[in-house]
């Protein structure tokens, strides 16, 4: 497997909205470096014929009726939101 | 160099359930903003997503009108990508196993009929509203967030801006039919992007494409993508080469203008979600919902031309919109002509529609109502014109065509004494005409019976005073 | 008051006698954590106020009407949602939050009558195994003050531990309730993946996660698992299966009991008393009637690496929430919308969480899903059949918790590889779903040693009747700290 570049990890890290310093980038490129080495004792196995297990437990088919309960009250909704105008939640604005 | 348009579209329907896909919030347009949503919709932590069982048969009964395959083993993946329009986010979708494939349409321009494949079907919930207020912050309404949707993709398969016109056209009317959504693309329950690429007449290989958004009615699907046609024509013409980029419609200007390219970094992780599990359809299941579909326009077009005797072109038009489509039924069951039914809704009714900027459900006209007319018209009480301003009566006001009849008098007068007398008061008062006829001049009637009309504020039965009228000019 | 050498059945029978009410066990459990804290610092938010109002309010129900938890002190892991209670998952992301709503586990503890005291300290979002991680503390174990609680329930451990509360509530994603209980010298159960509900859990690995009980002893683990069991119409993951009375299996009785000893859980690494007290332990068993052999589970090397994969991949998607929009820390420094999503975040999340955000983001990444998070899916199968055949011959596997006691706190947490090497012996299990529990069997330098038994999927009953037959064999979970001389008894 690919050893994680300083440049992939600010890659990652910008598709992961995290704000990393160069020195940073580094310091993780290291370390995850070490991990993704350890990840490489996974391809050793041959799982050509294996299926990928998501749920331990064989369920299927959990569905829930089409039944409405009233949404909450705004002042809860707006209970934790800092910054919030006319009942909207306010964030700044987008640069295309 | 002659180039070859390539279409593919993305429609977005959203279903009309009662709840939302994956929480219990109320799925409905128009609330105050952030009154609809829980603590599941607002993404908050340790929440979880559970399926709403009527969206999957509804997403499943769109599939099956379409005629996709449905996969029997399908599942929802994560699509991660950050907006503020997406609280958690990631949008429950699904990926690699979509409850519908392998579908497709017949749609009809100028008269050839063709087929349009569609690639897959999918369930996703819909994002939150995003408000720009143009000062440096956006305002979010989540009210939207979690409302089931359902992503209908096209195959490559449309040529022209007209057949992507008539595609969406048909998508609309066989969704509306299954009753799973309103379609109102002003409601934002029915959506459209396009994909756009040129080649080469008789190049295999597809060109690179670009994708339209903001496309907001029909008509700009159609004024945008003949400008993006252009645009890129131009762009290929003058050496230029098209970049992979997302392009929105400028209604003002009916131009298509750059939003963003697509950059590598468009990566959405998808993954299984695994606070969902898998759904496994079984025949029992499939057969419900394929025997819950109701009629489907192409059946019921067929229907009107065999059974009803209308034109091709008429039963068409009639089954585009199924709130016209259920109107014209009622007002045939009620027994009423079909012919002079499918004329009256597809003329008067349409135009005062148009005129008045309504649907038909928004005035006061009922099968009922028309009926009425329809058979006053049939057995001779009332004229055609007179009908006129009964029918002006009924879709304004409402209420039972006999009735306004009667109260407006405006019964045909057919009792030949009567209509004789009028003949004989006209034909004294204009000398002139008598003499005019005479000599060979046939308009000579036509003054008569305006007169006559006149005097009878337009009551009189048209054919039997025609009769009585040259009946008695001849004894002159 | 000390919870220390105190059960359920005791403090029932102590309010039954009228020798303490609900009211004075919670003022005084107060008081024990207040006088506590300073040293063990297990506690984020405390629920005074409104735990005094309601524990008042307690005395007034009739006996009649009340079960065996009823009145009992509790704590909480700050992962758990509590509805008017601060919920921080020890992270700075979500400091101040205030919750509009309750986990399913913290309605359930209500409707059992138990008073919930406070918030514990954990591991930032659970991710790691030392409570080092936390934004606002560091849990020190009751036992040596100088060493680590454990992670990521280190604080719902060592409040345990220390006799601060008699119950508490942890998580589990992939030792997070077995490590600390063994580190901390108490017993603490990971239910089968589904028992426990996870709606207000704050998900870290949803497919991994399982909410669990810390106890003193077996029975009360097994009295506060019969609280929270159940079927959730909110968790489309919630097993709807029958939640039997768990303290009914504790017969004492394992005659011709089959117990699997994985030889994979003596490899290197694993230190010589850990093994030697397990080995230990299986006398007692089998003096007991139980028959062990030595048994393997070949794919457990493999369990680490997949375990980061599909954790880290799973968390930087259950992560991604924390924004700032809605709720939790918000950053000052903002122009764009973009340096809002970075700096907001970058601000709210420590090292350790950047870390596996970085990783799994990496791993779920086109270009790398297959080899990273399918592949290790794919092992995730070969790791649960390695215990499906194992429970073919087998009612139990019994092993140890961890490869060592507690170690000192600094000591490992700048090599994240050898922090996570901790886990090799409990991640197993999360892959499989299985039940496990952790319970006291030994010290090696004055620090507890655990005992860890595994079971089928829902065969919780079993796993606690092993458990149960060791515990009363065995006087180890008798032992308590004494960092707490003078400490309000």
């Amino acid at each position: 497997m690919a050893k994680m570049t300083k440049e992939e990890v600010i890659e990652v890290a910008h598709l992961a909205r995290l704000a990393i310093t160069d020195e940073e980038a580094e310091h993780f490129a290291d370390q995850l470096e070490a991990i993704t080495n350890a990840m490489e004792l996974l391809s050793e196995l041959d799982t050509e014929n294996v299926e990928p297990t998501t749920h331990v437990l064989q369920m299927v088919n959990v569905l829930r009726e089409d039944k409405s309960i009233p949404g909450l009250d705004r002042d809860l909704v707006m209970k934790n939101v800092k910054e919030h105008e006319g009942g909207q939640v306010k964030v700044p604005t987008i640069l295309e | 160099m002659n180039f070859e348009t390539i279409i593919g579209l993305e429609v977005h329907v959203e279903l009309k359930t009662e709840s939302k896909m994956f929480s219990p919030a109320p799925a409905h347009f128009g609330a105050e903003p952030n009154t609809n949503t829980n603590v599941i919709d607002l993404g908050y932590p340790g929440v979880l997503p559970v399926v709403n069982k009527t969206a999957v048969d509804w997403a499943m009964r769109a599939a099956l009108a379409l005629n996709c395959e449905i996969t029997r083993h399908t599942k929802f993946d994560r699509k991660n990508y950050f907006y503020p329009d997406n609280p958690k986010a990631y949008q429950i979708s699904q990926f690699d196993q979509p409850i519908g494939e392998h579908g497709w349409i017949e749609i009809e321009v100028k008269g050839e009929k063709k087929r349009i494949g569609i690639t897959r079907l999918h369930m996703e919930e819909d994002a939150g509203k995003l408000t720009h207020t143009g000062n440096g912050h956006s305002l979010v309404d989540f009210n939207r967030q979690g409302t089931p949707l359902i992503e209908i993709v096209s195959e490559p398969d449309i040529r022209t801006a007209d057949e992507a016109y008539a595609y969406l056209e048909k998508i609309k009317a066989i969704i509306q039919y299954t009753g799973v959504s309103d379609v109102r693309m002003e409601e934002g329950s029915l959506r459209c992007d396009a994909n756009i690429s040129l080649r080469p007449f008789g190049q295999e290989q597809f060109g690179t494409k670009t994708e339209l958004k903001n496309l907001n009615s029909f008509n700009f699907v159609r004024k945008g993508i003949e400008h993006e046609q252009v645009r890129q024509e131009q762009v290929l013409l003058s050496g230029g080469i098209i970049e992979q980029e997302t392009r929105r419609y400028d209604e003002s200007t009916g131009k298509t203008l750059l939003m963003r390219i697509k950059e590598g970094s468009d990566d959405y992780r998808y993954f299984p979600e695994p606070d969902l599990v898998d759904i496994v359809i079984d025949d029992a299941w499939l057969e419900r919902v394929r025997s819950e579909i109701p009629e489907l326009p192409d059946a019921r077009k067929a229907r009107y031309v065999s059974e009803l005797g209308l034109s091709s072109y008429d039963a068409m038009v009639l089954t585009l919109a199924k709130p016209i489509s259920d109107f014209f039924e009622a007002t045939v069951a009620g027994g009423a002509d079909a012919k002079l039914a499918s004329n009256w809704l597809m003329g008067e009714v349409s135009a005062y529609l148009n005129a008045e900027q309504k649907e038909l459900s928004d005035t006061a006209l009922t099968p009922e109502g028309l009926t009425g007319m329809i058979k006053l018209i049939s057995d001779g009480t009332i004229s055609s014109k007179i009908a006129k301003k009964v029918f002006k009566e009924l879709i304004e006001k409402g209420g039972d065509a006999n009735d306004i009849v009667k109260a407006k008098g405006l019964v045909q007068i057919s009792d030949e004494n009567t209509l004789r007398e009028f003949v004989t008061a006209a034909l004294d008062n204009n000398p002139q005409s008598i003499e005019d006829f005479k000599n060979g001049k046939d308009r000579a009637i036509g003054f008569l019976v305006g007169q006559i009309m006149k005097q009878t504020k337009g009551q009189a039965n048209p054919p039997l005073l025609n009769k009585i009228l040259l009946e008695e000019i001849a004894k002159r | 008051m000390s919870f220390v050498e105190k059960t359920a059945a005791q403090l029932q029978e102590m309010i039954h006698t009228k020798e303490t009410t609900i009211a004075e066990m919670t003022e005084k459990a107060f008081e024990r954590i207040e006088a506590l804290e300073p040293k063990v610092d297990a506690f984020l938010a405390l629920n005074k106020e409104r735990a005094t109002k309601l524990a008042a309010e307690m005395d007034q129900v009739p006996f009649a009407e009340r079960g065996p938890l009823f009145g009992l002190p509790i704590g909480v892991k700050d992962n758990i949602v509590t509805e008017g209670l601060e919920t921080t998952a020890s992270s700075r992301i979500l400091e101040g939050f205030n919750p509009i709503y309750n986990a399913t586990v913290v309605d359930k503890l209500r409707e059992a009558g138990m008073v919930t005291v406070g918030k514990l300290n954990m591991d930032e979002f659970a991710m790691g195994s030392s409570n080092e991680n936390s934004y606002y503390k560091k849990t020190k174990n009751p036992w040596n003050l100088e060493t680590v609680p454990g992670g990521s329930s280190g604080g719902s451990a060592a409040a345990v531990a220390a006799g601060e509360v008699p119950f508490s509530l942890g998580s589990d994603t992939g030792g997070s309730i077995r490590q600390p209980a063994a580190f901390c010298g108490v017993v603490g159960m990971k239910p089968t993946y589904g028992r426990v509900s996870r709606f207000g859990l704050i998900a870290y690995a949803s497919s991994l996660d399982q909410i669990g009980p810390i106890t003193r002893t077996v029975k009360d683990n097994a009295l506060l698992l019969n609280a929270i069991s159940g079927y959730d119409d909110k968790d489309s993951t919630s097993a709807n299966v029958e939640v039997p009375d768990f303290t009914a299996a504790l017969t004492g009785d394992i005659t011709g009991m089959r117990i699997g000893v994985p030889k994979e859980y003596f490899a290197e690494g694993v230190g010589e008393a850990a093994k030697q007290a397990v080995l230990d332990a299986l006398k007692v068993l089998e003096e007991r009637g139980a028959i062990c052999e030595e048994i393997s589970l070949p794919h457990s090397k493999y369990a680490l690496a997949t375990y980061y994969i599909l954790a880290s991949s799973e968390a930087s998607s259950n992560l991604s929430r924390f924004d700032g929009i809605r709720y939790g820390y918000r950053t000052e420094k903002a122009g764009s919308l973009l340096e809002f999503y970075m700096n907001t975040r970058s601000e709210g999340f420590g090292d350790e969480v950047k870390r596996r955000i970085m990783l799994g983001t990496y791993a779920l990444s086109s270009g790398y899903y297959d080899a990273y998070y399918k592949k290790a899916q794919k092992v995730r199968t070969l790791i649960k059949k390695d215990f499906d055949d194992a429970f073919e011959k087998y009612d139990v596997i019994v092993g140890p918790t961890t490869p060592t006691p507690a170690f000192k706190i600094g000591e490992i947490i700048d090599d994240p590889l050898t922090m996570y090497a901790n886990d090799i012996l409990t991640i197993p299990v999360n892959l499989a779903g299985v039940p496990a529990i952790s319970i006291p069997c030994g010290f090696e330098n004055g620090l507890p040693l655990g005992l860890q038994i595994i079971g089928k999927h829902f065969d919780e009953e079993t796993v606690y009747r092993v458990a149960d037959v060791y515990e009363q064999a065995t006087d180890f979970h008798k032992k308590t700290p004494q960092t707490w001389e003078g400490a309000a008894q």
